[in-house]
């Protein structure tokens, strides 16, 4: 073996219960790379970072360290031995000072005390590494994103990382900014650090990597020179598979629009989103993470307040205010965090079907517990024919069958028109994830109109009729069912951080 | 045949340990029997249990208000300050003569009243303060515990209504009269019914156990929450009417401090601090678990000295027993869950 690598892994699996969340994996990297990993959402990228800094001990498989095996215990384990991550969210305390964020758990100190003076200093030393020019004193929420990261990177440095993994890090930043974060990324691997960079641009792949590790569905695919490897390819390898036949969606009659957002707005989050759903259609609305779909459901359904735009139901214009306002039109929302949002975990499962509309069955103030239980029941076994009874808490069940209660208490509110499901499938392991389609196909041939929010390329491209792809809080396509396929996605999902890239190249050949 | 029963017992034991009303009500029986054994047959005499509602009849009445508010997740320390404030006004009004014509069953009617529309008021305030100011509950009903405290100060101007102004007014608290027990088992009948089969009593769950999802279901998590205060401010202005008509007297430091006694009788009554659980059958049992231990103290032999330090133990004890029984719970959910 002539290759002079730094870390190595081997056949590692990772189980968390009900799913394989890696499965014989592989990778390898060199001495003073930088080494892209890529996959879709899910495909178990982020465990695999877990894996090596030791947030998660894997099941099967070996580490090696400059040829050494290691068994990390705990983060603390692989920041020892030179390993140290920065996550998307830089996950820093904001009320303290940026030398407090840089040396947490590994203080300078002269005997008992801090030695803050050395700490200011040394701070001040990596920032200026980086070139990045501001006061080590400063709090550290008082900073851009982008500082923060760059905060990141120095408490790296600070423990003398030889390896630096890099999660997303680019997902939050402007095009300007990103480019500082190549120059820095750059300026580390001519030192000697070995980079590991999860991303979904590609940009920052061409940018920055010399060679791809691809994964897809816990699975190794392959590593790839990037010199040597096409977008086409590249994408292929992510998301390649024949996928429309898993999807049970039934031909249905599309009836005529039942809702219409016009020009909707909202500062900061996202901008002149049109967007129109027909009775019987399933829409789904896709984009990166961050891209401002939820953001878009959140403010048609009155939980945000929209600064800009109209939402037309049935061709009338609507004046949603708060939540109610759009239950009372016929718009549900099927939160994406089922756990925080969607169901009140420690109640029975009829009592939440039954939450919204208790006033409705209440008789002068008190809550009509019969009508209660008979409605509850039906419309539970309406999403699952398994015995269930309704007095079971929400919490004992598995985030599959929750779903389904979800849905069991869209469909309780009599006069729903439209159903927009945030990740239905988010957590739901492949059995009940076809349930769940299915439940979603009967819907739309019940004729209600369907939302659809998803990451993942499957689900959106099995089940929609439309599909509406966003980026950067702008609506930037929509396809339909016969022409969508995963390229000319990932294209729109990925349209304006591409058109950076552009710039990026001009310049740089300028 | 062995095993068979000892499951039995273990499951029988399991039902007592996994509710807290009934665990309670056991400890409960249990401490009367001893305390009554240890000093001698006097505790089981009518008159001394009567005294003992009597004389927490405050605090009982409060810790319903309390109930929820707890529920909803938020705390109001603000009570006693209320209540001082109401009765003083009143006591004031008395005092001075006002509706002196009226005659006596209506003016105790008229005063207690007027001391609740007080306190819906105060608490009114706090609810909108706290709901769509979104200031966090304890510190508004922090500066409300002062406003109101000084407030009864500065219109009782260093004096006080004494045994003689409130003349009358006092019949329907003294010693004998049935005006307390009354409020007292119309009010916990009242919220017992609010909170079992109302949909304002479910909403008010709803929103302790998870706020957000209650919010997207639909419900006006602010309305509640005004409805909750300003409910809990109404109570303590009817408990300030109450406190001058039972001691017969209305001063401006009036029942200061009580307000813990009040939150220590919901907690032992097994509501939770972080809010979605408790019951008012609960509150009850915790207000007179309190109450006896208030009681018996002095008649076990035990100087008065002594009350703080096992008032404070007692509460240790049962939230730690809460907790320890919670986690059992959730473990064996848990357990049910199908992987």
């Amino acid at each position: 073996m002539d290759e002079d690598l730094i870390l190595e892994l081997k056949g590692i699996t990772k189980i968390f219960p009900g799913v394989r969340a890696l499965n014989g994996v592989q990778f390898r990297l060199r001495r003073g790379e930088v080494h892209a990993l890529m996959g879709e959402n899910g495909a178990g990228k982020s465990t695999f970072i877990k894996v090596i800094t030791g947030v998660f001990p894997p099941e099967e498989g070996h580490i090696f360290l400059d040829g050494e095996e290691v068994r990390f215990k705990s983060t603390r384990d692989s920041l020892e031995r030179g390993i140290a991550a920065v996550y998307q969210h830089p996950t820093t305390y904001p009320d303290l000072s940026v030398t407090e964020n840089i040396f947490m758990g590994h203080q300078i100190k002269k005997g008992p005390v801090m030695n803050w003076k050395a700490m200011h200093a040394k701070a001040a030393e990596l920032l200026g590494r980086l070139n990045a020019n501001f006061d080590p004193k400063v709090e550290m929420g008082t900073l851009s994103v982008a500082q923060q990261q760059m905060v990141e990177i120095a408490k790296a440095l600070s423990t003398n990382a030889r390896i630096i993994i890099l999660d997303e890090p680019t997902a939050a930043l402007t095009a300007n900014e990103s480019k500082e974060l190549y120059r820095i990324v750059k300026q580390l691997r001519d030192e000697g650090v070995s980079i590991i960079f999860i991303s979904h641009r590609m940009e920052d792949m061409y940018e920055l990597a010399d060679r791809v590790t691809v994964f897809r569905d816990a699975q190794y695919i392959g590593t790839y020179d990037v010199d040597g490897i096409t977008t086409a390819d590249l994408v292929k390898a992510m998301v390649g598979r024949e996928i429309k036949d898993m999807y049970p969606k039934p031909d249905v009659e599309i009836g005529e629009e039942v809702l219409r957002i016009e020009n909707l707005s909202r500062v900061g989050f996202f901008k002149d989103v049109n967007l129109d759903v027909r009775k019987g259609e399933i829409v789904g609305l896709t984009g990166l993470v961050g891209a401002g779909r939820t953001e878009v459901v959140e403010a048609v359904c009155g939980i945000t307040k929209p600064s800009a735009g109209k939402v037309y139901l049935n061709g009338e214009e609507l004046h949603i205010k708060k939540p109610v306002d759009a239950m009372k039109a016929g718009i549900v929302l099927l939160p994406e965090d089922r756990q925080k949002e969607g169901l009140i975990l420690s109640w029975g499962l009829g009592r939440n079907v039954t939450l919204p509309i208790q006033d409705e069955l209440s008789k002068a103030g008190f809550n009509d517990e019969k009508r209660e239980r008979l409605l509850s029941r039906d419309h539970l076994e309406a999403v699952d024919t398994k015995a269930v009874t309704i007095f079971d808490p929400a919490s004992s069940l598995s985030g599959g069958n929750q779903q389904k209660v979800v849905v069991a208490k869209s469909l309780a509110q009599s006069g729903t028109k439209v159903i927009i499901m945030d990740e239905p499938t988010k957590g739901v392991d492949v059995g009940a994830k076809a349930e769940i389609y299915a439940i979603m196909g009967e819907l739309a041939q019940k004729g209600y109109a369907i939302i659809m929010i998803s990451s993942e390329m499957p689900e959106i491209l099995g089940m929609s009729d439309r599909i509406f792809v966003m980026c950067g809080g702008r609506v930037t396509g929509c396809l339909s069912r016969a022409e969508a396929d995963q390229e000319k996605i990932l294209h729109l999902a990925m349209k304006e951080t591409a058109k950076g890239g552009e710039n990026a190249e001009e310049e740089v050949a300028g | 045949m062995e095993t068979k029963k000892t499951g039995k017992v273990a499951s029988f034991f399991r039902k007592l340990t996994g509710n807290h009303e009934i665990s309670l009500a056991l400890i409960l029986i249990l401490m009367f029997v001893v305390v009554d054994i240890l000093s001698g047959g006097t505790f089981h005499t009518f008159g001394n249990i009567t005294d003992i509602f009597r004389n927490n009849a405050l605090t009982l009445l409060m810790s319903l208000g309390m109930l929820l508010v707890l529920l909803t997740g938020g705390i109001d320390i603000s009570i006693t300050g209320v209540l001082a404030f109401s009765g003083m006004t009143i006591g004031l009004m008395m005092k001075n003569n006002m509706f002196a014509g009226v005659p006596l069953p209506l003016r105790i009617v008229l005063f207690f009243l007027i001391a609740t529309i007080i306190g819906t008021v105060c608490g009114f305030i706090n609810g909108i303060i706290i709901a769509k100011g979104k200031v966090s509950p304890i510190i508004c009903t922090l500066g409300a515990m002062y406003v109101w405290r000084g407030m009864a100060f500065i219109i009782s101007n260093n004096s006080w209504a004494s045994a003689l102004d409130v003349q009358g007014f006092s019949d329907f608290g003294k010693e004998g009269s049935v005006g307390p027990y009354i409020i007292l088992i119309v009010a916990f009948a009242a919220f017992f019914v609010l909170m079992k089969w109302s949909g304002f009593g479910r909403k008010v769950y709803a929103i302790g156990s998870n706020k957000e999802a209650a919010r997207i279901s639909g419900i006006n998590v602010d309305r509640v929450q005004i409805a909750v205060y300003t409910i809990m401010g109404a109570l303590s202005g009817l408990a300030g009417a109450l406190s001058v008509s039972i001691y017969a007297s209305g001063q401006p430091n009036m029942q200061t401090g009580k307000e813990m006694d009040v939150i220590a009788a919901c907690v032992i009554g097994g509501v939770s601090m972080s809010g979605g659980r408790g019951t008012v059958l609960g509150t009850l049992l915790g207000g007179i678990f309190y109450a006896i231990v208030y009681k018996a103290l002095p008649l076990v032999g035990l100087e008065s000295i002594w009350q703080n330090l096992i008032k404070g133990v007692i509460i240790l004890a049962v939230v730690v027993i809460n907790v320890v029984t919670q986690r059992t719970m959730k473990r064996r959910t848990l357990a049910r869950r199908e992987i």
